[in-house]
């Protein structure tokens, strides 16, 4: 079980790719699904490695995106 | 926030949300930033920042111009005012001295504060009005079309420079440290952290601070110039930026693709403007001097 | 409501208008003033900074007048009264910020003591020539009120007067004095505190979830908040809808735009403040304002020793222009003689009130004096031909 989650408003991401750049233990992909608008929103690929540090949801410029940490 | 179209593998508990989500007038998102903006990334930091230094978010009113960066007053969950170009400073002094129990902050773009706001930025400095003035340095113009700002580094081609730009740029935290800010900080969008401790300093400091915060443009900025995306842009940030907390500010000039000189540079104490009213009434007056009487609920 | 007494000086003093003026916002309950030095306004400040530390208050000369006329309305949304105070230098730099409280329905007060321009012009002498700048001199369609003092005494007056209309119709009001009123010293009666009315700003009491900043009551006026009171609201000067949010679509301008005139409809009917004489039996009417009123005032009283019916309609509100009592006016008279320190002005409001029914003769002066009664005369006894 991983120490954290991330939650992805799928409908909000514009596809900058920022999140799956900077999360710092490779969680993410931009996937090959669209939203309505056309845009790649990431998806999850590993999720265990998730520890909730939550910069991929400092550093989405679309509130598309955040982490947290499991409470324990 | 609406359900995700993707299943994710992490389990999400019922009552989690984005940290971000209650500062947000939720019912104007998406916002009209672009892909790859930086904008929204220093709003980010901004909320974390609201929330470590614990302001009562009743009084904390922020006061924008005209731009891009502009925008966010209106996305904003607080007393937010969207102003006209070049003049959110001049509001925000109006605002602070009559309610000096708010905490007041400008946020907008370059060009508004430094184009046609410099005379307003250069005063409330030197006042020390205990405003903070968070600027997203995009290096254009961006809602109007990516035009030469006075941030423009030279050689850059922009809307109204399509040659390439030969006037020399300011340096934003050169001038506002000469103009006496009691805080002068950059940083990019790239250190999301150290922005939002930058953010939360500021906030609990009196007195006119300022937080410069290099963002991409990738419309207009990085596109014309072909420097890539915003995410290309984010790289370069993170490559070329140096932390040199207490760098002259005189050296810390910024260029086309040359190094960001980032850090905390300024942080000192002056009295700020309402404490040296005060002072000099006491002074003068004595007993006669009567306080003003913070907003008053039925005048 | 009435004032509160540590603004008001009561008493029988002996003041200039500008002076009388800076008194009138301090009984108004003006507690926040920014402004730039500029002739012949200055004094007002001066006044005011000198004043408000033992009143309550704060006084901030801005860096220029941009920042002035915007700083107040920064002030009115932490909860004070305020105002600037220019001339016409000034105000055309202002322009912007008059539209801006106009759209925000920002209630506040900007006073131009008048002199001759354009530009530069005459500092220190008298014009009437900045009245239809006040209406319509920033971009777009808004409504003001605009309110012309003809003494020192009504220079205290009217800015309480101009005050109250800011608060009950949530909108920038323009004290439009000139250098002489401005600058000439007469008695100034100020009353007891309790005998001056003051209206209180329109706040809501609603709680924050049901209140939406700029729906309007029944008078088309929205209740106001203040920050800092946990409201959360929105203003911006964009057009927008009446949870305050950018609605940049043509229905919400309509509604909008019209509403911010509309409101003001008052002002041109029963509400239009006027100081007339003589009008039941004239057969012209000489419409004025301001110092030329004064002058006015003499020629009428010369043409009606000749015999000349000549009636006064002096505009104490200017705008909104109380077209109705001219177009009522313009189906009995034969002329309208408007005297202004200026090249015609609001004559043309008179024309177009009058709509062809009655003669209108301007009685234009580049600025720089008063008229001579005589001149004014001369018109009359024209116009009664």
């Amino acid at each position: 079980m991983s120490k954290g989650f991330v939650a992805i408003n799928v409908e909000r991401c514009k596809g900058c790719a920022f999140c799956v750049e900077f999360c710092p233990t490779h969680v993410l992909a931009l996937s090959s699904a669209f939203n309505s608008k056309g845009y790649h929103p990431p998806h999850v690929v590993d999720s265990d490695k998730c520890s909730g540090c939550d910069l991929c949801g400092m550093y989405c410029p679309d509130f598309a995106i955040y982490g947290a940490r499991y409470a324990r | 926030m609406s359900e995700p179209l993707l299943e994710v593998p992490c389990e999400i508990p019922p009552d989690a949300f984005n940290p971000v989500e209650p500062f947000l007038r939720t019912e104007r998102i998406p916002h009209i930033w672009c892909a790859g903006c930086g904008i929204g990334t220093t709003v980010n930091c901004f909320t974390r920042a609201l929330l470590a230094s614990k302001a009562n978010l009743d009084k904390v009113a922020i006061v924008s111009g005209i731009g891009c960066t502009g925008r966010v007053a209106g996305y904003a969950r607080l007393d937010s005012f969207h102003t006209t170009h070049g003049r959110a400073i001049p509001f925000a002094t109006g605002l602070k001295l009559a309610n000096p129990e708010l905490q007041v902050v400008v946020y907008s773009g370059d060009g508004d504060l430094f184009a046609i706001g410099g005379n307003h930025f250069i005063h409330a400095a030197r006042r020390n009005m205990d405003i903070k003035v968070i600027c997203v340095n995009n290096l254009t113009y961006a809602m109007t079309g990516g035009q030469t700002a006075p941030t423009t580094p030279s050689h850059v081609v922009s809307a109204t420079a399509p040659y390439g730009v030969f006037e020399p740029a300011f340096n934003l935290v050169q001038l506002a440290d000469a103009c006496g800010a009691s805080y002068v900080a950059r940083w990019t969008t790239f250190h999301v952290k150290q922005l939002a401790r930058s953010m939360e300093e500021v906030l609990q400091k009196k007195g006119f601070g300022f937080i410069e915060i290099i963002s991409p443009c990738p419309t207009l900025y990085q596109r014309r110039n072909k420097m890539g995306d915003g995410l290309d842009t984010m790289k370069y940030y993170k490559q070329a930026s140096k932390i040199r907390h207490g760098a002259p500010t005189g050296e810390c000039n910024l260029s086309k693709a040359g190094e960001i000189v980032v850090g905390k540079f300024v942080d000192r104490d002056r009295p700020d403007y309402y404490e040296l009213l005060q002072v000099q009434m006491h002074e003068s007056l004595g007993d006669r001097y009567a306080e003003p009487e913070v907003g008053c609920a039925e005048c | 409501m009435h004032a509160d007494p540590k603004g008001v000086l009561t008493g029988v003093h002996f003041l200039d208008g500008d002076h009388a003026c800076c008194e009138g916002t301090l009984a108004a309950g003006a507690r926040f003033a920014a402004g730039y030095p500029i002739t012949p306004s200055t004094e007002v400040v001066e006044r005011f900074a000198s004043r408000i530390p033992t009143v309550g208050g704060v006084f901030i000369q801005m860096e220029d007048e941009l920042a002035a006329s915007i700083a107040i309305q920064g002030a009115v949304w932490g909860g004070a009264k305020a105002f600037t105070v220019t001339s016409g230098p000034g105000f055309s730099l202002m322009m912007e910020h008059i539209g801006y409280a106009a759209i925000t329905e920002t209630p506040c007060v900007f006073v131009n003591v008048q002199r001759g321009g354009p530009s530069t012009g005459l500092p220190t002498l008298p014009a009437q020539a900045d009245m239809m700048q006040a209406k319509w001199g920033s971009h777009g369609d808004y409504g003001i009120i605009a309110l012309c003092p003809n003494s020192p005494q009504e220079c205290f007056d009217l800015t309480v007067t101009g005050f109250n209309l800011a608060e009950e119709f949530r909108v920038p009001v323009m004290l439009m004095l000139d250098e002489c009123v401005g600058h000439m010293t007469e008695k100034v009666v100020i009353p007891p505190a309790e005998e001056i009315p003051v209206l209180p700003r329109r706040y809501t009491h609603k709680p924050p979830a049901e209140y939406r900043p700029f729906e309007p009551a029944a008078d088309l006026v929205p209740e106001i908040a203040r920050a800092g009171e946990g409201y959360r609201f929105h203003v911006t000067g964009l057009t927008h809808d009446e949870r305050g949010y950018p609605s940049m679509n043509v229905a919400t301008q309509d509604k909008l735009v019209r509403r911010l005139v509309d409101k003001l409809a008052p002002l041109s009917n029963g509400r239009a403040i006027c100081d007339t004489a003589n009008l039941e039996d004239a057969e012209l009417v000489v419409v004025s304002y301001g110092i030329t009123s004064r002058v006015a005032q003499r020629a009428i009283a010369l043409a009606r020793q000749q015999g000349i019916r000549a009636g006064k309609f002096r505009l104490i509100s200017a705008w909104p222009f109380p077209a109705r009592h001219i177009s009522a006016l313009a189906s009995r008279v034969k002329a309208f003689v408007v005297p202004e320190l200026n090249l015609g002005q609001m004559v043309h409001e008179v024309e177009r009130a009058a709509a062809g029914r009655a003669k209108v003769v301007p009685v234009t002066h580049a600025g720089g004096t008063v008229h001579d009664p005589e001149v004014i005369l001369k018109a009359i006894v024209e116009a009664a031909k």
